[in-house]
């Protein structure tokens, strides 16, 4: 087999697990959207604060540290204990739950109705306020986050495929947990949201707010309960970016890989989140190794974009997106 | 109590069509203009020009630019970053190979790539709505700003990929460069404002205006009325990228002088106008203005208020100033989600029947 084609091969199968890492992010943005109808731009600083929050609390850092340290002339860092990964991915999720509680409360309970573009913009506010509430808390230098997730290159992969092609590939270990946590994670999603009565509920007013409210569904409870939804799986992604690049402000720039992963698969779509980052993990990893080195490189940072774009032309509504049907 | 029409008989369709109908505000305007361009330039120090009048004055020229596509076609754009990219670097272009161009017709020009750039990209706008259109904006957004980085050509293979400008003259005054002096930079930026917002104004009361409107409010019956969807939407996208780029423009070659396409030109730019509009006011050149000024002075005056009065931390404060800048936009998002301009229409409105309210 030609080199050319076995880098090609293991190019895409990198591209893919890559792939597996924008759909983390991009579901809790389809989470939201097809609850409330609200385009989530904070949700990529919501993974950070979430793993700021995880390494905060695993560390045992005091929050506001460098706050209280200004205004009350003390010096203090530390509690000085460590706590568990395990107690602390679960003292995470409290406050992420909390976090979404307050969000409906002071924000978007007051902004039912307003028009989506308003909505966006609160969203924005939003991420700016968290990214500053994240920074005072914990503090904005680059953090390790480690939860006993295994790293570094997979041996077996390596010889399997060094026996086949003659060239093992490299993909890393921590690739591979990613995508058997995304799979554990949609697999659990959609079975709550089929059998449960919160999952039913949620279905109901994504569907229709006005029906699902007329039959007794509280709106209030199902958006807090889908921003914390959102918030989990904001932190499952914080954890697995966390883990791969650090914890540090470019992670809140993974929104912005998650979006033409949403043009590409659609909204509202759970399925097409999924669909759609393998497709832009695999593009965009080919496009870099093929065409990539002759025109500059770091093409990365746009054609996922520009394919998400050429895709819209020719289907609107994205892959798996609700036909759209417009009357006057 | 003098804010109202009573008394300011109109005898010609001229008077009855013109922009402002009651007289205070038509007075109000000429004080505007004559305390902008008569008082100001001679009061003006470089504190004041550098930090906020001559950013104010650039920064309104986008506003406008995106409030004609967003506020009055109603197609969102996130690309608004890219296209002043576009300006900066044509600016460029132009004032390092034809040296003896003023820069008038520089800045113009500049407008007209970025207009031609905005054409191109807003072709997909025929297909494609709403967040999706949004979204597939910030196609241009990062292609453009790549390209500027890649492609040495641009930055004329200088070793930094920075652009800095030369220094350009208007009537044998500096207006970039180093030795330009802060009163002329802002003379010019005022003027080119004051032109750029007259013809905006009187472009969306028209005819072009009425039918980028009727798009917004709602395409398919615009359609079946007779408005040509690809004539208006692509005019809006023209125009908006006309000044959007021509403010790209100012930005590099009057304000800042040497300009990195990343950190300038990056997507915190186009939310940074997307968010003028939408706290000004959109579908309103005043608010456009209002949300200008009001994106400006907020990070001056929470420095001015956090660190040199309550000498506090230079990073504490930035930090805080990202949650007050947050909490602010949601906070007015909440309470007034049609901006300053409705503020400011709401407060017109009481102002007439003052000081009999019924």
């Amino acid at each position: 087999m030609p080199d050319q084609l076995i880098f090609a091969m293991e190019v895409t199968l990198n591209g893919l697990m890559t792939g597996v890492m924008y759909a983390l992010v991009a579901l809790g943005f389809v989470l939201i959207f097809k609850a409330s109808g609200i385009f989530n731009y904070a949700q990529g600083v919501m993974a950070l604060f979430a793993a700021m929050t995880l390494v905060g609390i695993q560390d045992g850092r005091v929050p506001f540290a460098h706050l209280i340290n200004e205004i009350f002339g003390t010096d203090i860092h530390y509690f000085g204990w460590e706590v568990p990964a395990l107690l602390a991915i679960a003292l995470t999720v409290v406050v992420m739950i909390g976090f979404a509680l307050l969000v409906q409360k002071f924000v978007f309970k007051h902004l039912v109705g307003q028009e989506p573009i308003i909505l966006f913009m609160a969203t924005i506010g939003l991420a700016y306020f968290l990214e500053g509430v994240s920074d005072l808390m914990w503090g904005s230098e680059i953090r390790n986050l480690d939860v006993g997730l295994p790293q570094g290159i997979n041996d077996a992969i390596d010889q399997a495929t060094f026996d086949i092609f003659g060239y093992g590939f490299f993909i890393d270990n921590l690739d591979i947990s990613a995508t058997i946590v995304a799979i554990i994670l949609v697999g659990g999603l959609i079975a709550y949201s089929q059998y449960t009565k919160n999952g039913r509920a949620m279905r109901a007013v994504a569907d229709d707010h006005q029906a699902a409210l007329s039959v007794g569904i509280s709106l209030n409870y199902v958006w807090v309960l889908v921003w914390s939804l959102a918030g989990i799986v904001a932190l499952v992604a914080g954890i697995m970016w966390g883990a791969k690049s650090g914890v540090q402000f470019s992670l809140s720039l993974i929104a912005l890989k998650a979006l033409p992963v949403l043009m590409l698969g659609g909204f509202t779509s759970i399925p097409g989140a999924i669909v759609g980052g393998l497709i832009i993990g695999v593009g965009e990893a080919l496009f870099e190794f093929s065409i990539g080195p002759m025109i500059g490189g770091a093409t990365e940072n746009w054609f996922a974009y520009v394919l998400a774009l050429v895709f819209l032309v020719f289907r609107p509504q994205g892959l798996f997106g609700e036909k759209i049907i417009e009357r006057v | 109590m003098f804010y109202r029409e009573a008394g300011d008989f109109k005898t010609s369709y001229v008077d009855d069509n013109q922009t402002f109908p009651i007289a205070f505000d038509r007075y109000r305007y000429y004080l505007v203009l004559i305390v902008g361009l008569g008082v100001i330039p001679f009061l003006l120090n470089d504190y004041w020009a550098n930090s906020i009048l001559i950013p104010f004055l650039i920064y309104a020229i986008a506003a406008i630019g995106l409030n004609i596509l967003t506020g009055y076609c109603g197609q969102v754009s996130l690309g608004t970053g890219g296209f002043m990219a576009v300006g900066a670097y044509t600016s460029y272009k132009l004032m390092t190979a034809f040296p003896w161009m003023d820069m008038v017709s520089v800045t113009l020009l500049s407008g007209f790539m970025t207009a031609l750039v905005g054409v191109a990209f807003g072709l997909p706008s025929l297909r494609i709505k709403g967040f999706y259109l949004a979204v597939a904006t910030l196609a241009a957004q990062f292609f453009l700003v790549w390209m500027f980085n890649k492609v040495p050509w641009f930055y004329n293979y200088s070793a930094s990929g920075q652009i800095s400008a030369p220094e350009r003259t208007l009537f044998g005054m500096a207006v970039t460069g180093p030795n330009a002096e802060a009163w002329v930079k802002y003379v010019f930026c005022f003027s080119l404002v004051f032109v750029l917002a007259w013809v905006a104004r009187n472009l969306t009361r028209g005819s072009v205006g009425r039918q980028w409107m009727a798009i917004r409010d709602m395409d398919i019956a615009a359609e079946i009325i007779g408005v040509n969807p690809l004539k208006a939407k692509l005019t809006a996208f023209a125009v908006s990228s006309f000044y959007v780029g021509i403010s790209g423009a100012l930005l590099f070659t009057v304000y800042l002088g040497a300009v990195e396409v990343g950190e300038a030109y990056g997507i915190q730019k186009s939310f940074l106008v997307l968010f003028m509009i939408i706290i000004g006011g959109l579908g309103s050149i005043f608010g456009s203005f209002a949300g200008a000024a009001f994106m400006v002075l907020l990070p001056v005056a929470l420095k001015v208020l956090l660190v040199d009065t309550m000498g506090w931390d230079t990073a504490l404060a930035t930090h805080f100033q990202f949650v007050i800048v947050g909490a602010l936009i949601m906070f007015f998002l909440i309470v007034e989600p049609h901006g300053l301009a409705r503020l400011w229409a709401l407060l017109k409105e009481k102002l007439r029947l003052w000081p009999f309210p019924h």
